[in-house]
C-alpha cells in the first residue's frame, strides 16, 4: 500500500473527530469575524458562532452557494487582507457565474499536502517524472497538481493540455511515469499514442490522476489498457480548494474524503435536510483549515453518497462514491464549467437569431468531448446565399468561445424545429455516458 | 424585368425536400428551374416557379423558412460558345456572378440561364446595352 501520510490518513477516527470540531468551530468564527457576508447571514437567522459546538450543528449553518461568490465577486468573500493572499485562481464564466478564489501561503501548503497525498495513494514518490497536461492559468488544475507533485519531491514536467503528439514524445523522451490531465484527454493521448504506433507497454508510464470531469469505469478500463496503466479519480472543486478534495486509493472503489480539512455532507437537493451515509444526495462542503476563503456547506451541486465502510487500503477517511450526476444544468466540457444561460446569453445579442437552442455534447470513443450549439435562424436571416449563414455560424462559434474558452461548433437548424416544451426547456442533450 | 427566386432554407434531413415539393404539387404550382446549394447540415433550395409569391405564403404556411431574392434570367444562344459570350459580356461589365443556374426549357432559339449578382438592375441595364437578352418574370413564368 502506498501512502503520503499514514498518520495523518490513517488517523485514529476518535482523534479524527475531535480535531474536526476544534477546527471547525475556529473555521466558523474566522468566517463570521472577517467575511461580511457570513455575518450577514448568520445575524439574519439569529445564529452565533457560540451556537455551534461540534460537527452535529452542522446542521445549523446556512448553506453558501455559487451566487455567493458572484454577489461578492471578485475577493467578497475573502477573510483576510490581500496583502495575506498568494494567489488567484478562478473558475469560467463571465456572465455573473465567475468564481474567484484565492489562497494564503498556508492555504498553498494545505493544498499542496492535498495533492500530494492523491498521488502518492497511486505511488508516485521521490524520482517519478511527473507529466501535467492539466490546463495552467486561472483554472486550478495545472498549478493544483504542480505544487503537489513538488511536495512529493517529483520531477514535474509542466507541459499544460494540448499538442497530443508532443505530449507522446515527451512522455518517451523524459520517461514520465505519471500522468495527470482530465479522463477523456488522457483517453486521446492513449488513442493518439496507438496510431503513432507506440507500444505504450513499453514506456515507464505507471499511473494516471484524472479528475475536472465526470467519467466512467469503462473509461477507466480502456484508458487503463490504452496506456497500460492505473488510472485513479481525484476530485476538487475551486470553490472547496481545487482538485485534491478528495482521491481515490489503490482500491479504485470511491474517493477518500481528506477529512481532516474538509467536512462532506449528503443532503436533500431539494429540502437540505441532511442524508444518512449511504444515501444518495447533493454533496456539501465545509472546510476545516482554510485561511483566505474558509467556506461554510458548500452546496457542489455533485450528486454522490458517502461510504463509511472500512476500506481495505486502511484510510480512514470515509469515501464518497464517484459524481453521478448534478443537481443544476451545468456541463462540464473538456474540464470546462459550462452553463445554457451563458449560451443563451450570446445568442440573445446576436441579430438573426432566434432564442431557440440546444446544446448537443457527445464523446466519439477515442476522442474530446465536442459541443455543439443548434441556433434556429430567423426567417429574417435566411437568404439566398450559403456565405451569408455560414458568417452567421462562424461569428456565434466565435463569440462563444471567447466567452467559454473551448471550441465548439455551432448549427443553424430551420426555424420552429427545436422541440417547444410546455415546462423547462431542455436545452440540453448529453450523450456522454458520464455518470454510470 | 426582374425575377423573383425563391430560396427555402432546408435541414439535411429525410424527407425534407420532399415536404417541399409536395407542398408546391398540392397547390398547384410548378417549378420551372432550381438549384441547391448544400453545407454539411443544410441546404438553400433556390427555386423558379410560376407563381413566387404564393409559392412562399404556401412554404411559409407549411413552416418553411423563405426568402425571396431578384435573380436575371437571360436568354443564351444554344450554340458551341453562347454561354461563353454571356459570360464575357458580364466580365465586360465588370459584374461578378455569385451563382447561376440552368433553366428548364427554351425561348425560341435560346437556351435561358438563371444569374445572381449583386446589383440587379444595374446589372441589367448594363448587360442589356451590350445586347444580351434579359427576359422579364411575367415572360419567363409563362413559358
Amino acid at each position: 500500500m502506498y501512502y503520503w501520510n499514514k498518520d495523518a490518513e490513517c488517523v485514529d477516527r476518535g482523534e479524527l473527530d475531535a480535531l474536526r470540531n476544534y477546527r471547525l468551530l475556529k473555521t466558523v468564527r474566522h468566517a463570521y469575524e472577517n467575511v461580511p457576508a457570513y455575518k450577514r447571514k448568520f445575524d439574519e437567522i439569529g445564529l452565533r458562532p457560540e451556537h455551534i459546538r461540534g460537527i452535529e450543528d452542522l446542521p445549523k449553518l446556512p448553506f453558501t452557494n455559487k451566487t455567493d461568490f458572484r454577489d461578492n465577486y471578485p475577493f467578497g468573500m475573502y477573510a483576510v487582507p490581500m496583502d495575506k493572499v498568494v494567489r488567484v485562481h478562478a473558475s469560467s464564466g463571465t456572465t455573473g457565474k465567475a468564481v474567484v478564489v484565492g489562497y494564503t501561503q498556508g492555504d498553498i501548503a494545505t493544498w499542496a499536502e492535498m495533492i500530494a497525498r492523491t498521488l502518492g495513494a497511486g505511488g508516485t514518490c521521490k524520482g517519478d517524472v511527473v507529466q501535467n497536461a492539466y490546463g495552467y492559468g486561472l483554472f486550478t488544475g495545472g498549478l493544483g497538481a504542480h505544487y503537489g507533485a513538488e511536495r512529493i519531491g517529483a520531477s514535474v514536467v509542466p507541459i499544460s493540455g494540448g499538442n497530443t503528439k508532443r505530449q507522446i514524445q515527451i512522455m518517451q523522451d523524459f520517461g514520465s511515469t505519471v500522468l495527470c490531465c482530465t479522463p477523456s484527454y488522457a483517453e486521446l493521448i492513449g488513442e493518439t499514442a496507438h496510431e503513432m504506433g507506440v507500444d505504450t507497454s513499453k514506456l515507464p508510464l505507471r499511473a494516471a490522476f484524472l479528475g475536472a470531469e465526470p467519467w466512467t469505469e469503462a473509461m477507466r478500463r480502456k484508458i487503463e489498457e490504452l496506456l497500460n496503466i492505473d488510472a485513479l479519480d481525484i476530485y476538487g472543486l475551486s470553490e472547496v480548494m481545487g482538485p485534491g478534495v478528495s482521491y481515490e486509493c489503490m482500491e479504485k472503489n470511491g474517493l477518500h474524503i481528506n477529512e481532516d480539512h474538509f467536512i462532506a455532507e449528503i443532503v436533500d437537493p431539494e429540502t437540505g435536510e441532511p442524508l444518512p451515509p449511504g444515501s444518495k444526495g447533493e454533496l456539501v462542503f465545509t472546510s476545516l483549515t482554510k485561511e483566505a476563503l474558509p467556506i461554510l456547506r458548500y452546496r457542489t451541486h455533485d450528486i454522490t453518497y458517502i461510504d463509511d465502510s472500512p476500506c481495505p487500503c486502511g484510510r480512514t477517511f470515509h469515501k464518497m462514491h464517484r459524481i453521478m450526476g448534478r443537481t443544476d444544468d451545468m456541463l462540464i466540457v473538456r474540464g470546462v464549467n459550462v452553463f445554457p444561460s451563458q449560451i443563451e446569453s450570446v445568442l440573445m445579442e446576436m441579430e438573426g437569431t432566434e432564442p431557440h437552442y440546444m446544446i448537443v455534447v457527445d464523446r466519439s470513443e477515442g476522442e474530446m468531448d465536442t459541443m455543439e450549439v443548434w441556433v434556429e435562424v430567423s426567417p429574417e436571416l435566411v437568404s439566398d446565399e450559403v456565405r451569408t449563414l455560414e458568417n452567421m455560424e462562424r461569428k456565434i462559434a466565435g463569440e462563444l468561445h471567447s466567452l467559454l474558452g473551448i471550441s465548439l461548433k455551432v448549427k443553424l437548424v430551420e426555424p420552429k424545429s427545436i422541440p417547444r416544451s410546455e415546462g423547462k426547456a431542455k436545452r440540453v442533450v448529453d450523450r456522454r455516458e458520464l455518470y454510470q | 424585368m426582374k425575377v423573383s427566386q425563391l430560396s427555402v432554407f432546408i435541414e439535411n434531413k429525410s424527407g425534407r425536400l420532399a415536404d417541399v415539393t409536395r407542398t408546391l404539387a398540392n397547390a398547384g404550382i410548378n417549378v420551372r428551374a432550381l438549384s441547391i446549394a448544400d453545407t454539411i447540415d443544410y441546404g438553400l433550395l433556390r427555386l423558379i416557379v410560376n407563381d413566387p409569391a404564393r409559392a412562399k405564403s404556401e412554404l411559409t404556411n407549411a413552416g418553411f423558412t423563405v426568402a425571396l431574392t431578384e435573380v436575371l434570367a437571360i436568354e443564351v444562344p444554344d450554340k458551341p460558345g453562347g454561354l461563353a459570350g454571356i459570360i464575357d459580356a458580364f466580365a465586360e461589365c465588370g459584374l461578378n456572378i455569385e451563382y447561376m443556374y440552368a433553366f428548364v426549357g427554351t425561348s425560341g432559339e435560346n437556351a435561358i440561364v438563371i444569374f445572381r449578382v449583386e446589383k440587379v438592375d444595374e446589372a441589367m441595364s448594363s448587360l442589356q446595352k451590350k445586347g444580351v437578352k434579359v427576359l422579364s418574370g411575367e415572360k419567363l413564368y409563362a413559358i
